[in-house]
């Protein structure tokens, strides 16, 4: 497969009144067309600044962006706002944690999703109507020409996230980056809403990015899962071999921290003792040394860099588990 | 679901806490009222964690502000250590309530943020006239600790400095100040990481164990419960499907509602594929439930009876009550 888009050494920065915030510490990462990519952290890792920052949605003065997103051969980092909103929609599209703030509350469905057809299509009225309709039967919603009518509060959460994610495929992205789209929702849709990703990916050829804080989430629906800690990814690999041989010790911390249906009832849940490290503070070693079991000295001298375990999977650890 | 009936509930020994047939409506202009509880009945026994499941709607935080009379009943009655609490005096309920507390899912958003953690967690014992201020401070910063918070840090900051697991520890710490003997958890855990979460269930059980608590932890997510409840009412609707203890409800669902649940659970294996039996669609509206039974829109199982038939909450297996007319095997 070939690279849809390669971000190679992205850097944020934000201004803050704290200090200089570093939200991502140089992360490098390359998606295939057609992939689904999982990017899993604690709130404070990166995760969502790291998937706007590639979109391009990051800019102002207050935020300094290094390294290089090329999308199609194009290096988005280097567009201006014009430009990049070309991308927006019609080759990478976003779909929200949040869909109640992301729908406009005083605007019905129907013209708020007929905008961006007429606008970034050209179609007509009429055209955008019957497309609409049809987006809208695709992501599965029941009555769709109803729902046209009706304003974002009349809908349950999980229907808004069906409209949602009908306006982002609406122009037939190659990209999807999905934020906590679930985590709002209720198991029961938040499992119909993973379905109808899945299935839309796979019809329409699409990559996608899922971001979230939850291993149990996207083990199911993804090819790869990169880990992110404090800024940078701590653990990139195949979502079987990551959950197989897990290398770096804060990953199985996070997964051992699901509480899990299968499993019997027991005394006490495994937790993560200790913060995320303070996103204001340049560490030396280890980001994650400070609440590792495992750290010894190095780990708080060095900082470990990205090691190739043999077959792609990469890790950021001196001591991973189960030997180098 | 399910339906009605009180074949589970038990006398001996005497339950903190007992509900019966409680029912709840809500009036809204121009509408018919909606009854988010609708005949209700289930108890909690002293020291036992008593879980409640189920959809966005299903009525089980309605419930949890019913149990602490914050919203009129219409009907049916609670039961605390005794006394009927649904007849009580506006003085009377008040004196009841620092026995009966309760936690919120936006732990941020529960506490004023214009007062420091100490104050917050104090305020309990400056209503009620507690101690002395030295009295009051011991006590302030005993509950801080206890709930992994170091008092001598935290204690002159404002929540707004705090992430949500901490915010969530200070609202436990503060729901504990007047000694409760129940303490109702609505969603304490829905909005953190995964990782702050089982920090969170940890601390609930500890607080649990030293205290002698009660708690009912109202969820939608099965597998946070199963690792810390003593039994599992599962509701549909405004009404009980089913009730079992967290092992049998899990592995052997009776109730098909129960089996979806369980099944749209991600198990964080990405070996185990398609074990999803995912339920269609969304509850129906309660303004006009289903006749019958309130599930059957959406059950795999429904035939006829369960549209003319209300099923009752029966037993099945020794503790296991199920309101279906086809449970599964």
């Amino acid at each position: 497969m070939s690279d849809l888009i390669t971000i190679s050494d992205l850097v944020v920065d934000f201004d803050t009144k704290r200090g200089t915030l570093h939200a991502v510490r140089g992360v490098s990462l390359s998606i295939a067309a057609g992939e689904s990519v999982g990017i899993v952290g604690e709130s404070g890792s990166g995760k969502t600044v790291f998937s706007r920052a590639t979109m391009g949605l990051l800019r102002g003065r207050k935020v300094h962006r290094t390294g290089k997103i090329i999308f199609e051969g194009t290096d988005l980092g280097t567009l201006d706002s014009e430009h990049v909103r070309e991308y927006w929609g019609t080759k990478i599209a976003m779909v929200f944690q949040d869909p109640m703030t992301a729908l406009n509350p005083v605007r019905r469905i129907g013209s708020q999703m007929t905008e961006s057809l007429v606008k970034r299509l050209g179609m007509s009225k009429a055209d955008a109507k019957k497309r609409a309709i049809e987006l809208l039967s695709q992501v599965r919603l029941p009555e769709p020409e109803l729902a046209l009518h009706k304003y974002p509060h009349q809908l349950s959460g999980g229907m808004r996230q069906r409209v949602m994610i009908a306006m982002s495929i609406a122009c037939n992205p190659k990209l999807l980056f999905a934020d906590e789209p679930t985590t709002a929702l209720d198991v029961t849709v938040q499992a119909q809403v993973l379905e109808l990703m899945a299935d839309l990916r796979r019809d329409m050829g699409m990559a996608m990015v899922i971001v979230t804080h939850d291993l149990g989430v996207v083990a199911g629906y993804t090819d790869r899962i990169a880990v992110m800690y404090g800024g940078e990814i701590v653990e990139l690999a195949t979502t079987t071999d990551l959950f197989a041989n897990v290398k770096m010790p804060y990953t199985e911390a996070l997964m051992n921290a699901i509480p899990r249906i299968d499993r019997k009832r027991g005394s006490s849940l495994a937790t993560i003792e200790g913060m995320p490290p303070d996103p204001t503070t340049n560490h030396t070693g280890c980001a994650f040394a400070a609440r590792c079991p495992f750290a010894q000295q190095k780990c708080h001298d060095q900082h470990p860099e990205l090691v190739d375990a043999g077959n792609g999977h990469l890790y950021r650890c001196f001591f991973p588990i189960g030997g180098k | 679901m399910a339906g009605t009936g009180k074949a589970h509930l038990r006398d001996s020994p005497t339950p903190i806490l007992r509900v019966e047939d409680l029912v709840i409506e809500y009036h809204t202009k121009g509408e018919l009222p909606v009854q988010a509880v609708s005949g209700v009945s289930l108890e909690v026994h002293s020291g036992e964690t008593l879980a409640i499941i189920g959809e966005s709607g299903c009525g089980k935080s309605t419930l949890g502000k019913g149990i602490l009379q914050v919203i009129e009943t219409k009907s049916g009655s609670v039961v605390f250590d005794g006394v009927e609490i649904t007849k009580l005096s506006k003085e009377e309920m008040r004196q009841t309530r620092p026995n009966i507390q309760m936690i919120f899912q936006d732990s941020i958003s529960a506490l004023d943020p214009h007062m420091t953690v100490s104050s917050i967690v104090e305020q309990p014992l400056k209503v009620w006239n507690r101690g002395n201020a030295e009295e009051r401070k011991t006590k302030v910063n005993d509950l801080l600790r206890s709930v992994g918070l170091d008092p001598e840090v935290v204690g002159d900051r404002k929540p707004s400095e705090f992430s949500g697991g901490q915010c969530q520890r200070i609202s436990i710490a503060r729901a504990l100040t007047l000694a409760p003997k129940v303490l109702i958890c609505d969603e304490p855990v829905s909005s953190l990481d995964v990782s702050i979460q089982a920090q969170i269930l940890n601390i609930l059980q500890e607080m649990k164990n030293r205290y002698g608590l009660s708690l009912v932890f109202i969820s939608h997510d099965l597998s946070v419960v199963r690792a810390i409840s003593t039994r599992i009412v599962v509701m549909y609707l405004g009404k009980i499907c089913e009730i079992a203890d967290p092992d049998t409800l899990c592995d052997t669902p009776r109730h098909h509602y129960t089996h979806a649940l369980v099944s749209s659970v991600p198990v964080p294996d990405p070996t185990i594929k398609n074990r999803r039996a995912i339920l269609q669609g969304e509850p129906p509206s309660s303004t006009n439930p289903p006749s019958g039974c309130r599930f059957r829109t959406r059950c795999p199982a429904a035939t006829e009876l369960c549209a003319t038939e209300e099923p009752q909450l029966r037993e099945i297996t020794p503790g296991n009550y199920v309101a279906c007319h086809h449970p599964r095997n």
